[in-house]
């Protein structure tokens, strides 16, 4: 059966697209629990829909849209929080609603029949180019030599902000890079996955990870390891259910119940183990 | 790099404003060369914003702030500061060196090698007696322990001076006494300014004396006068009939 769904070029790119989206969601959903900005996800995923709307309006690739107000949105809520301490669940979930709500706006006063905007949110694995792997492994690259350089600068500023600005850390621009790193992940990804499975991919991970580690560089690669076994199980159950009992699940929805059944696999041991440890 | 003579903080002038309340009015104060500060006041009286607009975290109202001789901004790295410690999250997943290292992280000392950081946070901590907690998460030790290891991190960073903010506040006495007897030792190498609302504790240490209240007392001297305890809390207090008046200050302490 596992080389029966390797031969299909389709299960190949949605493989090959899943394991480089969990290397790029352990490592920053590592950065988005220990920092407790989950919602962030969510957040800018929809803001990105207001750029989607506005490049159906003008006529342009409304991926470009949505690169451009993921990305802003990531960078507003970061100013914001720096100079008002406006309080990041605020912002987020203000980012969240205008996006949405502009994303409306801008679909009504396009001409002709209204694009299913909807569609744009819910990306489906099984059906990514050969493109967007290639995309989603720069993404990789990009997110795996920032944070290797600057990791315990990073690390520092997610911890200790105060403390990282007195000892001359460039705090502004570490929190900004941060959340820039983010909204790409999120924005490559939701065309890629869908809207959903980024936000299960950058936190439950993590959050498996973080019950087995206290150590921030550790958590990473086990965030990636959860992520990636989880989807490649996902692919690979969903695929072999249809084949051999055609019984048809959705592969996302599935992969993010393995995750969260991972999850709570992975909270019950620890709270047995954690209790034989006595810490 | 930093002219002799020149005072590690100069503060000429300062007001602090949050809204309508005044946090600090008026403050002048030079803390140089062999000076061991200890600024005493009470909850609110702005001991903490006081040390803030020195870091440069806190920008006053009115008034100059000089670190030796160049702004908060500009002198970052400079100064060792050593914060409250219920300010973060104890269940981040970092160890106790990994925060002390965070006191390499500077500009000043960033082109060092990770051996040297390694050798300073080491020494760090040997000199807290942490350094058997090296590997473990700061959110796993006690109150006493996150104390030392701010410190540590304080120190890692060669500071040229050091701020210090409630830091017993939490320790027994027996570690309590040992950081006052590194914090002396310290004291002939770069001056200190400690703020702390418990007058005991400051007064077996410090070499000069200062009552903050909105409004900052200081006669560079060692001796805490009635008349500025007085003009600090707004009550007279016999300080020398009977020696630390320890419950009268925290009493007026919890009303402000």
């Amino acid at each position: 059966m596992i080389g029966e769904a390797l031969s299909y070029p389709f299960f190949q790119r949605a493989l090959a697209a899943g394991l480089l989206a969990a290397v790029a969601c352990g490592i920053v959903g590592t950065f988005v629990v220990v920092r407790r900005i989950a919602s962030i996800s969510g957040g800018l995923s929809h803001a990105a829909f207001g750029g989607v709307g506005l490049g159906y309006l003008l006529g342009f690739e409304p991926m470009l849209g949505a690169l451009g107000f993921g990305v802003l949105s990531a960078l507003g809520i970061g100013m914001a929080e720096l100079r008002l301490r406006q309080g990041l669940d605020t912002l987020i979930a203000m980012v969240w609603a205008v996006g949405m709500a502009l994303g409306i706006l801008f679909v009504s006063l396009a001409p002709g029949q209204a694009p299913d905007l909807l569609g744009y949110l819910f990306g489906n694995i099984l059906l990514v180019s050969p493109g967007y792997v290639a995309l989603v492994a720069l993404l990789d690259l990009l997110i795996a030599g920032t944070v290797l350089l600057l990791f315990r600068r990073l690390r520092a500023v997610a911890f200790d902000e105060e403390f990282a600005w007195v000892i001359g850390v460039p705090v502004g621009a570490s929190f900004l890079l941060l959340l820039t790193l983010v909204a790409l992940t999120v924005v490559v990804l939701i065309r890629v996955v869908g809207v959903i499975l980024v936000i299960a991919l950058l936190t439950i991970p993590a959050a498996v990870a973080r019950h087995w580690t206290d150590r921030l560089s550790r958590m990473m690669t086990l965030a990636v390891l959860t992520g990636a076994v989880s989807i490649a199980v996902g692919l690979f159950l969903t695929f072999g259910l249809s084949s051999e009992f055609g019984i048809d699940l959705p592969t996302g929805p599935s992969i993010i119940l393995l995750a969260a059944a991972v999850y709570g696999v992975s909270a019950v041991a620890r709270s047995l183990t954690g209790r034989l440890c006595g810490s | 790099m930093i002219a002799h003579g020149t005072p590690a903080i100069e503060i000429r002038g300062i007001d602090v404003r949050f809204g309508a309340t005044a946090a600090l009015e008026a403050i002048d104060l030079t803390v140089g060369e062999g000076d061991f500060l200890g600024i005493i006041g009470p909850n609110a009286g702005g001991k903490t914003t006081l040390l803030k607009v020195m870091l440069g975290l806190i920008e006053p109202d009115r008034g100059e702030v000089r670190v030796f001789g160049r702004s908060p901004r500009e002198a970052r790295g400079l100064i060792g500061y050593v914060p409250q410690y219920a300010q973060f999250d104890s269940d981040f997943p970092i160890s106790v060196a990994e925060t002390v290292g965070m006191g390499r992280l500077g500009p000043r000392t960033g082109q060092t090698s990770r051996a040297r950081d390694r050798e300073a946070v080491r020494q760090a901590l040997d000199t807290v007696e942490l350094s058997e907690m090296a590997d473990v998460r700061v959110g796993r030790l006690s109150g006493g322990q996150i104390q030392r290891t701010l410190i540590a991190r304080a120190l890692a960073a060669e500071p040229k001076v050091l701020l210090l903010d409630e830091p017993t506040a939490s320790l027994d006495t027996h570690i309590g006494r040992s950081v006052y007897d590194l914090l002396d030792r310290l004291a002939d190498e770069i001056p200190i300014v400690l703020v702390s609302h418990d007058i005991g504790v400051i007064s077996r240490t410090v070499r000069t004396i200062a009552c903050l209240n909105v409004r900052l007392h200081y006669h560079h001297s060692r001796e805490l006068t009635p008349e500025m305890v007085e003009a600090a809390y707004g009550c007279p207090v016999d300080l020398v009939a009977h020696g630390v008046p320890h419950r009268v200050l925290e009493s007026h302490g919890d009303e402000t």
